[in-house]
């Protein structure tokens, strides 16, 4: 009966009565979705593919002319962009790695029952839940050397977190790891409580150490949806703007997206800012690839 | 089914037409500005003009670091959202080339505003190329770098003796950024948090530059030839790079963690009792007036940006000219606007609410000198002022000197002369690449 349901309409229903098949429903559901999509999605995207092999910019009058890889040539012989490239890099590499440590820490700590655990857990959410900007704006505070509480509590006088140029894009790391600890720490708190408690009771009677059940039980379980954490986490730093744009203007800590958007709306030099969006929308697609890759293979086993 | 569709079809013309006899009776006017006080003033003054004529002007703000992104965005889209803009003078290359500025030249020789506005503010907020007599905007908001610094510090008894017998003469206003040095280094106490000299030293937009020029210009150098675009042997001449070197000097008397600030942290450098002296544009200076926003507002004192070695005196220009979008509906309506700001009467009135008018009458007058305690200072400058590139690549140009800086001056890498050197070799690829050495 059900099947019959979501093949036919009913008879006696309004929009049987105007003619209207299933299709027709199904097209208007998805249509408007399809069409926003192509719009504001599909069209922008190959569009801006063929700016990229131009020298077209957005704020001149005169014609543009197609310049073929010169851009993509341009830009990947600059030495300015490989450093914003090995800067991001460095970025990921710290911001990702520290995440996936804090929060599955986190998550570890929290798969228990123990009293407030809702409260606490949710309390633990917060920062994610805050817009970037905003959090940006609040490290600089707690980062001040002058009034700031950090340098208080860990009595570092007035050390220039992110004037000094060695330390402002970990000071800018530090921050992102406090911003999406809580995204690993939840998703690994919903792969944590999946894995069967019968394992550990098998575990515990063969007397098995802590450190042989998390490896051996644990850690295997859990690892698809730490990949998947892992995946989410590894793209979104890789395009992190809004935090180090708002924290601070240190070369060193110039993210490739920050970079990207002084070319694309302060040089307004659009056709080779395309060119700078699909080197790293492919540096993205290529890293992601791998991931997913390993990840099947993990799931495999 | 007809009934409903018909019923639609009149409801939206009814619509168009209440909306289309509202707007045929009240005329409306925008003009776009960044986010500070004198936007404030503006409006304030142009309620005047709503109450003469009955057009309704708003001044729209937005935050001075999206201030140039925002305006070009509307500008490149060929929008009207903006009727008038206060464009900031290095705006004028690329406002004019590009069609999006109507040209005022006739309204200027019409209304012979150029024996009218201060000379400085025609060359740099209106005409564009220099020389070329062709004007695109109206000055409107005189300013530039100038000093605040702590009156009661200049004038210890004991501060003064201790100054006289480690630098050998007397405490006081400096003359010299030599001296300026001296002084910053002598009030930098960080075991008493007290520390010598606020300067910019943020890379976003133009603010680092802005003090960086000032210090160049003083020393004699000079960013290059914006006649011809020649860079070489310029912009990175000794003089330059001995600019830029006082510049390093001066930052290390800073506050901690001085390395992302603009006018906001200038000025709380002064009201937060931190520094001895701060540079501002004088835009920014009526709150160190105010008791309210400054607890030593009795105590604060002005001067003019100090001389070099060779006694050259310069500073970097701020403020900024209006200009008539070329894409409003209401350009007709914006040009009679501007016929009354020009009247003296308007500038008189536009200084009385704390404008920095261009105006060489009120400027010149006792009133206005003497009106705070900056406006001599300010008046003073406005006779050694000297701008950025205005040529309209100026945004890429002006990334190119942030990035060639900012590592030297803040992170300490390098020299000034290796800094300029840079800056002289990618300015001259960046103004070939534009065919400007034809």
């Amino acid at each position: 009966m059900a099947s019959v349901a979501l093949t036919n309409l009913d008879p006696a229903s309004r929009a049987a009565a105007r003619g209207w098949s299933d299709l027709t429903i199904r097209n208007l559901f998805i249509i408007p979705t399809l069409i926003f999509l192509i719009v504001f999605n599909i069209f922008p995207l190959i569009y801006s593919l063929g700016y990229s092999f131009t020298n077209f910019a957005a704020n001149r009058a005169e014609p543009w002319q197609f310049v073929g890889l010169q851009n993509y040539r341009e830009l990947l012989s600059d030495d300015h962009i490989w450093s914003n490239f090995v800067i991001t890099a460095k970025y990921v590499i710290v911001s990702v790695a520290g995440q996936m440590i804090v929060g599955f820490g986190l998550a570890l700590l929290l798969n228990r029952s123990f009293p407030m655990k809702g409260l606490i857990t949710t309390l633990l959410l917060l920062p994610m839940m805050m817009s970037a900007a905003v959090v940006g704006l609040f490290w600089q505070l707690l980062y001040s050397p002058s009034w700031g509480p950090i340098n208080y509590v860990f009595g570092l006088g007035d050390f220039a977190w992110l004037s000094n140029p060695d330390s402002a894009l970990y000071a800018v790391a530090i921050t992102d790891i406090w911003m999406w600890s809580p995204f690993v720490m939840l998703l690994s708190l919903a792969g944590l409580s999946a894995v069967p408690q019968h394992l550990y009771e098998a575990a515990a009677i063969d007397r098995a150490g802590w450190w042989y059940t998390f490896t051996r039980i644990t850690l295997p379980l859990v690892s698809p949806i730490l990949l998947i954490a892992l995946i989410f986490r590894t793209m979104e730093a890789f395009k992190t703007f809004d935090i180090a744009y708002t924290m601070t203007t240190q070369p060193t800590a110039e993210l490739i997206a920050i970079r990207l958007y002084k070319q694309a709306f302060q040089q307004w030099d659009t056709g080779k800012s395309c060119a700078l969006a699909y080197i790293v929308l492919i540096m993205v697609l290529a890293i992601t690839n791998l991931y997913v890759k390993y990840l099947n293979k993990v799931k495999e086993r | 089914m007809r009934k409903l569709v018909t019923s639609v079809l009149a409801g939206i013309g009814l619509a168009l037409a209440c909306g289309t006899s509202v707007r045929a009776q009240d005329k409306e006017l925008t003009i776009f500005w960044a986010e500070w006080d004198p936007a404030n003033y503006l409006q304030e003054l142009v309620n005047d003009y709503t109450a003469e004529t009955g057009v309704k002007v708003t001044v729209q703000t937005t935050p001075w670091p999206d201030f140039q992104t925002k305006a070009f965005t509307e500008f490149n889209a060929h929008g009207d959202a903006y009727d008038m803009v206060v464009g900031d003078s290095q705006w004028l290359g690329a406002g004019s080339t590009q069609g999006h500025y109507v040209d005022l030249t006739d309204f200027f020789n019409q209304h012979k505003l150029g024996n009218v506005m201060a000379p400085a503010t025609i060359k740099y907020y209106a005409e564009y190329p220099g020389g070329s007599g062709k004007y695109w905007a109206i000055p409107l908001e005189g300013d530039a770098i100038g000093w605040s610094y702590r009156k009661d510090w200049f004038e210890d008894p004991k501060e003064k003796e201790a100054f006289k017998a480690k630098y050998g003469y007397d405490l006081a206003v400096p003359t010299t950024y030599a001296q300026l040095r001296d002084i910053a280094e002598f009030f930098y106490r960080p075991d008493q948090k007290r520390y010598g000299v606020a300067i910019y030293t943020d890379n976003s937009y133009d603010a680092m530059a802005m003090g960086v020029e000032s210090a160049i210009f003083s020393y004699g150098g000079d960013l290059g030839d914006y006649a011809t675009y020649k860079v070489d042997g310029i912009t990175n001449s000794k003089e330059a790079a001995a600019g830029l070197d006082m510049y390093k000097q001066l930052y290390k008397f800073t506050p901690p963690g001085w390395g992302k600030t603009f006018f906001v942290e200038d000025n709380q450098a002064i009201t937060g009792g931190l520094a001895a002296m701060s540079m501002n544009f004088f835009a920014f200076f009526p709150p160190l007036v105010n008791k309210a926003t400054n607890p030593y507002a009795d105590v604060t004192g002005f001067f003019a940006n100090p001389a070099g070695p060779d006694g050259k005196r310069f500073a970097a220009l701020g403020g900024q000219g209006i200009s008539v979008v070329s894409y409003s509906k209401n350009k007709d309506e914006a040009m009679k606007f501007l016929e009354w700001f020009i009247k003296d009467e308007t500038q008189k009135k536009w200084a009385e609410l704390g404008g920095y008018t261009c105006s060489q009458a009120v400027l010149k007058s006792e009133a206005f000198q003497n009106a705070t305690p900056y406006n001599k200072a300010f008046y003073d400058t406005m006779f050694m002022v000297k701008d950025f590139w205005a040529t309209p690549e100026y945004a890429e140009v002006l990334d190119q000197l942030n990035q060639n800086i900012y590592p030297f001056v803040v992170g300490g890498k390098g020299t000034a002369q290796e800094a300029l050197d840079k800056t002289a070799a990618d300015w001259k690829a960046t103004f070939t690449k534009y065919n400007r050495y034809k």
